[in-house]
């Protein structure tokens, strides 16, 4: 086993590991900048900030995934440069990662001691393979079956089978992204003792969660981090999550969301659903009117992004009419066998949930991205025009207020709010009568939030009508006129004015009301 | 670094028996990595050749002459044909492992017309055997959605076979039919037709690449093809039209070559063809992975292959030691598009 700490560390007592002065961008995008802070031995030290503050990267440079563009990481004193994840758990640094890395066909004592597995002249020792499992479970306190396969167990108990893998690696320090995102609350709260456990038997823990109430529960200290910066590094103790929050958030809570437009009396119906049933959709009719912001709320998988891929036809769908109603009341239908192409003629424009796998087109340029819908227009013969299209692209990202970077430049290299903003250009360009938004803020900074909460009040204001699905209530709630609330592929509420609340649509979400008003 | 980092070097610990050097190359490396990679990716290929041309020009006498200049074109006319078009394919996602053996398949076909036939006839009748292939390929890859590289390489052994039984294994030879050496052979302003028959083909699948609607869907297909399809981009069809295209290039080379030399064999291209137009494009700079790449960058790679190739003869080295130089460079020519993918995700 590789020198795990030097003989540095008893000048460092105290101090696990430090990070001095650290940055990192990818692309043009800063996601870290000038990060400094210590962790002591032993601790349990949890990263907090917004979605795409920092704290993943940080994690990740920490335990070698990423190495920092500039500063220094320190490991009990001594300066290292960890070149891969390999690097670092040969130093005790081990990152167990949001997604599981298990192998589900093989035991759970084979993952535990995979690719370290004892040996016999290059066969597997399985009687010492159980042995030291079992030693190794007992030293931490898991009741876990070595012969299990781990495919078969549930999230929690393959979160121990990676903590058990490294530990019997000597991990000295374990960074955990986000473990308790996947699990149910008795879960979590298995896992939150295991965690104390490692630190009591001095393991280091680096915590990043998004669960404020989880990190105020374990941790000894705590980093807040904001648009890649550090905030500040306190004492958990004293904290509380109204304060670590606005920390985060730099602001106060509210404030965030433009002033509602009241959608006339007299607005035409521009959507009108009926009988739509295609995958995890089952039987959903609703309408949708010029001006107006129809949210769309629900639990993870209750089929709100297969709603909308359904009435945008990215989803076969088997029954059920999509009409648009343009100006002149021109009705156009939606057919059954309809694709995106056709949608999109009829007037619909969609943000998809994954800008990264559904919307950029990565390496292509900016202008190429935003254009893409809408070349007819801005072409003689089928032949690209080049100034009209500049000009086009450069008025519209004006519009949805694209700042900064040239249009040549690759659009992964804007930054995640820019990148979001590039679709909502690319989608407006069609000038579309109805546009559906799909997660359209997930992980983008505070800034761009507010930019495209702006966009979506602004938009309805010219009389488009916007379906807006987010798993955010708040924003729901701040910015939609009217909210149905999905469960099991059905509408199983709606709510609108003083009616919706979040405890309401919560409620209705874990199907505890019935469809209301 | 704007901050000295005191004791960096001692402390870190270079690798096990790393050179002196070693430390400066990969401190290159390591940086900014991106830029450097990228931008030797996008004018990439152009210092090689340049350098390469100028090498040539000093070191061997007979080389920067009209006359070997124009006959490296010539020679490579049917080659980048079917690289330009394959650039196509690949950009919008796909490969065309079957050229070679399209390639083949249309020359014996129109080779065999031009006997019995007119020379106008036989060459229509061979670009639509590749047409026709390309079509088929397509089919195959989009609407029944098996793999191109699989797709492709069926099809090419398919097609081989197929061009086999039309000749029965024998060699056919058409010295009587000149109006089809014409194609090939006729001289224009002191160029050869084949020549001019493939720049002006290189220079319309560059137009259509880079200057029209059908170009952008093809990145955006290659780039991201779920995404494009939410975008309104007829992926599918796109995709086909591509391997319509490569089809009928492949048959333009094959019957081109044949007109040359008055005769056609099963055998003509094979994979050896396949593996040198994708060695070009893919030397060029184009992506493997698609959504990435120009014709221009095809046509330089499909010229520094053949200007290694005319060295090694002009200059008397070792032809053994041309495969080996070839292998190398399509090596680094991958590895810089991986790392450079690597790096900007």
């Amino acid at each position: 086993m590789a020198r795990l700490i030097g003989p540095a560390s008893e000048r460092h007592q105290g101090v696990h590991v430090e990070l001095r002065d650290i940055s990192k961008s990818f692309g043009g995008t800063h996601a870290l900048e000038g990060v400094s802070l210590a962790i002591g031995h032993g601790s349990i030290h949890a990263m907090v900030g917004e979605n795409g503050a920092g704290k993943s990267t940080l994690g990740k440079i920490l335990s070698g995934v990423h190495s920092p563009d500039h500063g220094q990481l320190l490991l009990a004193g001594e300066p290292v440069r960890f070149r891969s994840p390999r690097d670092a758990i040969s130093r005790g640094v081990i990152l167990i990662a949001q997604e599981l890395a298990t192998v589900p066909s093989l035991t759970v004592a084979e993952n535990v001691f995979l690719g370290v597995e004892p040996r016999h002249a290059g066969f597997q020792n399985r009687r010492e393979l159980r042995r030291r499992y079992t030693e190794l479970a007992a030293s931490v306190g898991f009741e876990l079956d070595g012969d299990a396969n781990v495919g078969r167990l549930r999230t929690a108990d393959q979160q121990k089978v990676e903590i058990l893998r490294a530990l019997c690696r000597n991990a000295q320090l374990i960074v955990m992204d986000e473990p308790t995102a996947a699990l149910s609350r008795p879960d979590a709260e298995a896992l939150h003792l295991v965690v104390r456990q490692l630190a009591r038997s001095g393991t280091t823990v680096v915590l990043v969660s998004h669960f404020l109430n989880e990190v105020l529960e374990l941790a000894d200290e705590v980093t807040i981090l904001r648009d890649g910066r550090l905030v500040q590094t306190v004492p958990a103790a004293g904290q509380t999550e109204d304060s670590l929050l606005s920390a985060m958030l730099g602001r106060p809570l509210d404030a965030a969301f433009p002033p509602r437009r009241p959608v006339p009396a007299d607005a035409p119906v521009l959507l009108s659903v009926r009988g739509l049933t295609a995958p995890g959709v089952n039987d959903v009719s609703f309408d949708l009117r010029a001006g107006e912001i129809l949210g769309l709320a629900g639990l993870v998988g209750a089929g709100r992004t297969e709603l909308a891929r359904a009435v945008y036809r990215a989803n076969r769908v088997r029954a059920g009419t999509v009409s648009v109603t343009g100006p002149a009341d021109a009705v156009g239908m939606v057919s059954v066998t309809g694709t995106p192409r056709t949608a999109m003629r009829a007037g619909l424009a969609m943000i998809p949930e994954s800008r990264k796998e559904q919307g950029l087109l990565p390496g292509r340029s900016v202008v190429e991205n935003v254009t893409l819908s809408s070349l007819a227009q801005i072409s003689r013969a089928g032949i690209v025009r080049p100034r009209p299209e500049r000009r086009a692209v450069r008025d519209m990202l004006a519009k949805v207020d694209v700042r900064g970077g040239s249009q040549a430049a690759a659009a992964s290299a804007l930054s995640g709010g820019n990148q979001q903003k590039l679709l909502f250009a690319r989608s407006l360009l069609r000038d579309p009568l109805v546009l559906i938004a799909d997660e359209p803020t997930r992980g983008v900074d505070v800034g761009a939030k507010r930019a495209i909460y702006q966009l979506l009040a602004s938009l309805t204001g010219r009389g488009l009508g916007v379906l807006l699905i987010s798993s955010d209530v708040e924003e729901i709630l701040g910015l939609a006129h009217r909210v149905l609330v999905m469960r099991a592929g059905q509408i199983a509420a709606e709510f609108s004015g003083d009616a919706a609340t979040e405890a309401a649509i919560l409620g209705a979400a874990f199907g505890a009301t019935e469809r209301g008003a | 670094m704007s901050q000295p980092q005191a004791g960096t070097p001692k402390a870190e610990k270079p690798d096990k028996g790393a050179f002196p050097g070693t430390s400066a190359i990969t401190a290159i490396l390591r940086e900014p990595r991106t830029e450097i990679l990228g931008r030797a990716r996008r004018g990439g290929i152009m210092l090689p050749f340049l350098v390469l041309f100028i090498v040539l020009s000093i070191s061997s006498g007979p080389f920067f002459t009209k006359a070997n200049l124009l006959a490296i074109l010539d020679q490579q006319a049917s080659t980048l044909i079917i690289a330009a078009a394959g650039t196509l394919v690949l950009v919008a996602g796909g490969i065309d492992l079957s050229v070679g053996a399209t390639y083949a398949l249309a020359s014996v076909v129109a080779t065999k017309l031009a006997l019995s036939s007119s020379p106008v006839l036989a060459i229509l009748a061979g670009i639509a055997v590749g047409l026709v292939v390309g079509l088929v390929n397509g089919v195959i890859a989009t609407f029944f959605r098996i793999n191109s590289l699989i797709a492709t390489l069926a099809m090419s052994f398919v097609i081989a076979g197929l061009a086999s039984l039309a000749t029965s294994g024998n060699l056919i030879i058409a010295y009587t039919a000149l109006g089809y050496a014409a194609l090939a052979r006729t001289s224009f302003l002191a160029v050869n037709t084949s020549t001019w028959t493939m720049i002006a083909v290189v220079i319309a699948l560059g137009v259509v690449l880079s200057r029209t609607i059908a170009g952008r869907y093809m990145y955006a297909a290659g780039s991201n093809a779920e995404a494009a399809r939410l975008a309104g981009v007829r992926v599918q069809l796109i995709r086909l039209t591509t391997f319509v295209i490569s089809g009928g290039a492949a048959a333009l080379g094959g019957i081109i070559d044949a007109s040359r030399v008055l005769s056609a064999q099963a055998s003509n291209g094979e994979t050896t063809l396949t593996f040198t137009v994708l060695a070009g494009i893919v030397v060029g700079g184009t992506s493997i992975l698609g959504g990435e790449g120009a014709i221009w960058r095809t046509v330089v790679g499909t010229l520094f292959i053949a200007l290694i190739g005319n060295g090694f003869v002009l200059l008397g080295l070792n032809p053994l030691y041309e495969q080996i130089t070839l292998g190398g460079i399509l090596l680094i020519a991958v590895g810089a598009d991986a790392w450079s993918r690597l790096r900007t995700r």
